[in-house]
């Protein structure tokens, strides 16, 4: 019996004959926080997407508690996505509802609790990220640090089992960063949950992942612990890591011959 | 070297129109298809009606304004210039039928839906385009909330709804503003303007057929407002795009319907 | 936005179309005269129905009695059979004259009916006996151009009677014409 809750197994992915990735092969164990990085561009994102059934692989395929995603039909994605909880990169928090409207949101859509028991979760989720004190406020008048922690409120709401976060720490302070990061990690231990970050904010990510995938042009070109990867000698990984200028990523755009350019402009 | 040139540069405009030919086609479909999928995902905007009653205070309510202005002045302007060629041939008794028969058969429905168009149908476009583009909707999937059964649909319904009660509305306000001008200002004799109105509006054929027309506009206008927003690049230059769209979109599909149906409406 | 608020101001919207839908059909329309009521239907044969359309009105001493439901062409007689539906309300005698005049001078055609004098009335199927056609403009402007040129003929010829024969037929067509209901 695996004990991994959410596997990648050769997976193709691409848009009108370019290809995006080209056989990915992952495995997220049960109750691990685990990270995929990579540099903009390189399908992060769309990897949560395929995860969470929003769109089909070309190839392979994804497999959630052992059922494959995109074989599902209406009523399997259903119940796959209520196992799942996203926070997407700027919150995404429903602007015409206020904070307890927006955390209430996927309990009253998708349980029949009463509402009595709604309210007593929806401050239950608030006071575990801090902001039980502001469910009247509109996201309008909420920072950018205090919309991302409503969102993962909302994100946690019905106690899924996996929880996806789509470039956490983009845009924040260092003290929203912190929040954030402490949440993930302790919000993953309580549930019991299995977490999956797409990043590229190496400190971050590097203090709560368990486990790290790097992609780029499209396949898995590394993983292991965040410790493995700081030691590795992999030119990729190295420059990611350190965040080097120059490396495999290259810091020019492919032109021309510099000296030739100048001379053509007399 | 010279004769390839204006060969090649024909045949990249002529490629150029037929790609935008095939697009135009493909968004019809795109459109067609939404709006197939709203219809059958519209049980939740009855069963919980609340939702759509938001979006009649949205769409209809909030254009209740411009909606009651505008028919005031159309009205009253109709009544001057009728008066005016009218008096001419010592008919300007008849301004009563010339007004009413103007904004009950044509006017009505018509500028109603232009106005929505701009005003509400606007309004629902960016308004759906903005959820795109901070991932609202992509996030209402992901919690297993069917987007067009919980945002779409109720939009749909509430124009559907606003729409002929926003033209009937017109008529009235326009038939009273083309009163105050002709009776109290102009001098024109009360009863007249009444009785001759009574006797050549026909409920059936007019102002029945009025409302036929608002109500074909109100699919119309509100379905190609929520498709430019449903179906906008999820970008700031996007939506505003999108936003010109639906008032450009709508409008010419409101004129082209009005004539296929008043061309239906006058055969039979 | 709290939902009161939006109910009472939905309510309030709905209510004003509600008024205005009233307005247009009470003031406006033609609603509260309408001919919803049982009606029964007769024909008439006429020789030429000008421009009459089916849903003209019947009118009888200048008040809407019923419509004009259909207009058949009968090809053994030739002529024109229009079948009216009539107001239940009103009965006609048997001898009734169905008429067609024009409303205004250039305006649509509606059947007249006049009643005669009998004692029976029209029943549901029955058909009217005497009518009368339709004036068309074209007749009646070669009748005119035809007996101005006679009179002139007669001025001229007033001496001689040999063209007595040809002026009767003019003059009795003239007074005709002076006689032709419109």
């Amino acid at each position: 019996m695996t004990n991994n809750i959410v596997e990648i197994d050769n997976l193709s992915f691409g848009y009108k004959g370019r290809l995006l990735h080209k056989g990915i092969n992952m495995v997220f164990p049960r109750g691990k926080v685990v990270a995929i990085m990579g540099g903009s561009g390189s399908g992060k994102t769309t990897l949560l997407r395929l995860i969470g059934g929003q769109i089909k692989p070309s190839k392979g395929e994804v497999r959630v508690h052992g059922d494959v995603v995109h074989k599902q039909d209406r009523d399997g994605i259903f119940k796959l996505r209520r196992k799942m909880g996203m926070l997407f990169q700027q919150g995404a928090l429903f602007t015409d509802l206020s904070v307890y409207e927006n955390v209430a949101f996927p309990m009253r859509e998708l349980t029949d609790l009463p509402d009595s028991m709604i309210h007593d979760l929806v401050l239950m989720k608030l006071n575990a990220v801090g902001l039980r004190g502001a469910h009247t406020l509109m996201p309008a008048e909420l920072s950018g640090g205090m919309a991302r922690r409503v969102a993962l409120a909302r994100a946690i709401a019905l106690d899924p089992a996996i929880m996806m976060y789509d470039e956490p720490f983009a845009g924040l302070d260092p003290i929203s960063m912190g929040v954030i990061c402490s949440l993930i990690r302790s919000l993953n231990d309580a549930l019991g949950a299995t977490s999956i970050i797409v990043s590229h904010d190496v400190k971050e990510t590097f203090l709560i992942a368990d486990y790290v995938y790097f992609v780029a042009n499209g396949v898995v070109t590394a993983e292991g612990t965040p410790d493995d990867l700081m030691k590795s000698t992999l030119p990729f990984v190295h420059q990611f890591v350190h965040g080097d200028k120059d490396g495999p990523v290259p810091f020019h755009y492919p032109a021309g011959n510099y000296q030739a350019e100048l001379m053509k402009q007399k | 070297m010279t004769k390839s040139n204006p060969l090649v540069s024909i045949i990249k405009t002529l490629q150029g129109i037929g790609h935008r030919m095939v697009e135009r086609i493909w968004r019809l479909g795109a459109g067609a298809r939404l709006f197939f999928l709203t219809i059958v995902y519209s049980g939740e905007s009855f069963k919980r009606f609340h939702l759509t009653m938001r979006e009649i205070y949205s769409t209809g309510v909030m254009s209740l304004l411009i909606i009651i202005v505008s028919a005031f002045f159309v009205g009253m302007v109709l009544a001057l210039q009728g008066y005016n060629t009218l008096q001419k041939y010592g008919s300007s008794e008849a301004i009563g039928v010339l007004v009413s028969l103007s904004l009950v058969r044509e006017l009505g429905p018509v500028v109603t839906a232009l106005l929505f168009a701009g005003r509400a149908g606007t309004a629902i476009t960016a308004e759906i385009g903005l959820m795109k583009t901070t991932e609202q909707l992509s996030a209402m999937e992901m919690m297993a909330v069917n987007p067009i059964a919980r945002v779409v649909a109720p939009r749909f319904w509430a124009g559907v709804i606003s729409m002929p009660i926003l033209a009937t509305l017109f008529s009235m306000v326009g038939i009273l503003g083309g009163y105050i001008v002709a009776v109290p200002l102009i001098g024109v004799d009360e009863g007249a303007f009444w009785s001759q109105m009574q006797a050549s509006v026909d409920f059936q054929s007019d102002i029945v057929n009025g409302i036929i027309k608002s109500l074909v506009f109100g699919v119309a206008c509100t379905m190609i407002a929520l498709f430019e927003g449903f179906d906008a690049p999820p970008t700031a230059e996007g939506v505003s795009r999108a936003t010109t769209r639906t008032v450009v979109i709508s409008s010419l599909t409101v004129l082209g319907l009005d004539f296929v149906l008043t061309s239906f409406m006058l055969v039979i | 936005m709290d939902r009161t608020k939006i109910d009472l101001w939905v309510g309030i919207f709905v209510a004003l179309g509600v008024a205005a839908l009233l307005g247009l059909a009470m003031k406006v329309g033609n609603l509260t005269s309408g001919k919803i009521g049982e009606t029964y239907s007769v024909t008439a044969a006429f020789e030429n129905v000008g421009s009459l359309k089916p849903h003209a009105p019947v009118k009888s001493a200048g008040v809407a009695v019923g419509r004009v439901d259909s207009i058949a062409f009968n090809s053994k007689t030739y002529e024109a059979i229009v079948t009216i539906k009539i107001d239940k309300r009103y009965n006609f005698p048997k001898d009734t004259f169905a008429n067609i005049y024009t409303a205004g001078l250039l305006g649509e055609q509606y059947v007249g009916l006049e009643a005669g004098g009998d004692e029976d009335v029209l029943k549901n199927g029955d058909k009217i006996a005497k009518t009368q056609d339709a004036v068309v403009l074209e007749k009646m402007i070669s009748q005119f151009l035809f007996s101005k040129a006679s009179e002139t003929d007669k001025d001229a010829k007033s001496s001689t009677s040999t063209s007595a024969s040809e002026v009767k037929p003019a003059g009795a067509k003239s007074t005709e014409l002076g006689d032709a209901p419109f």
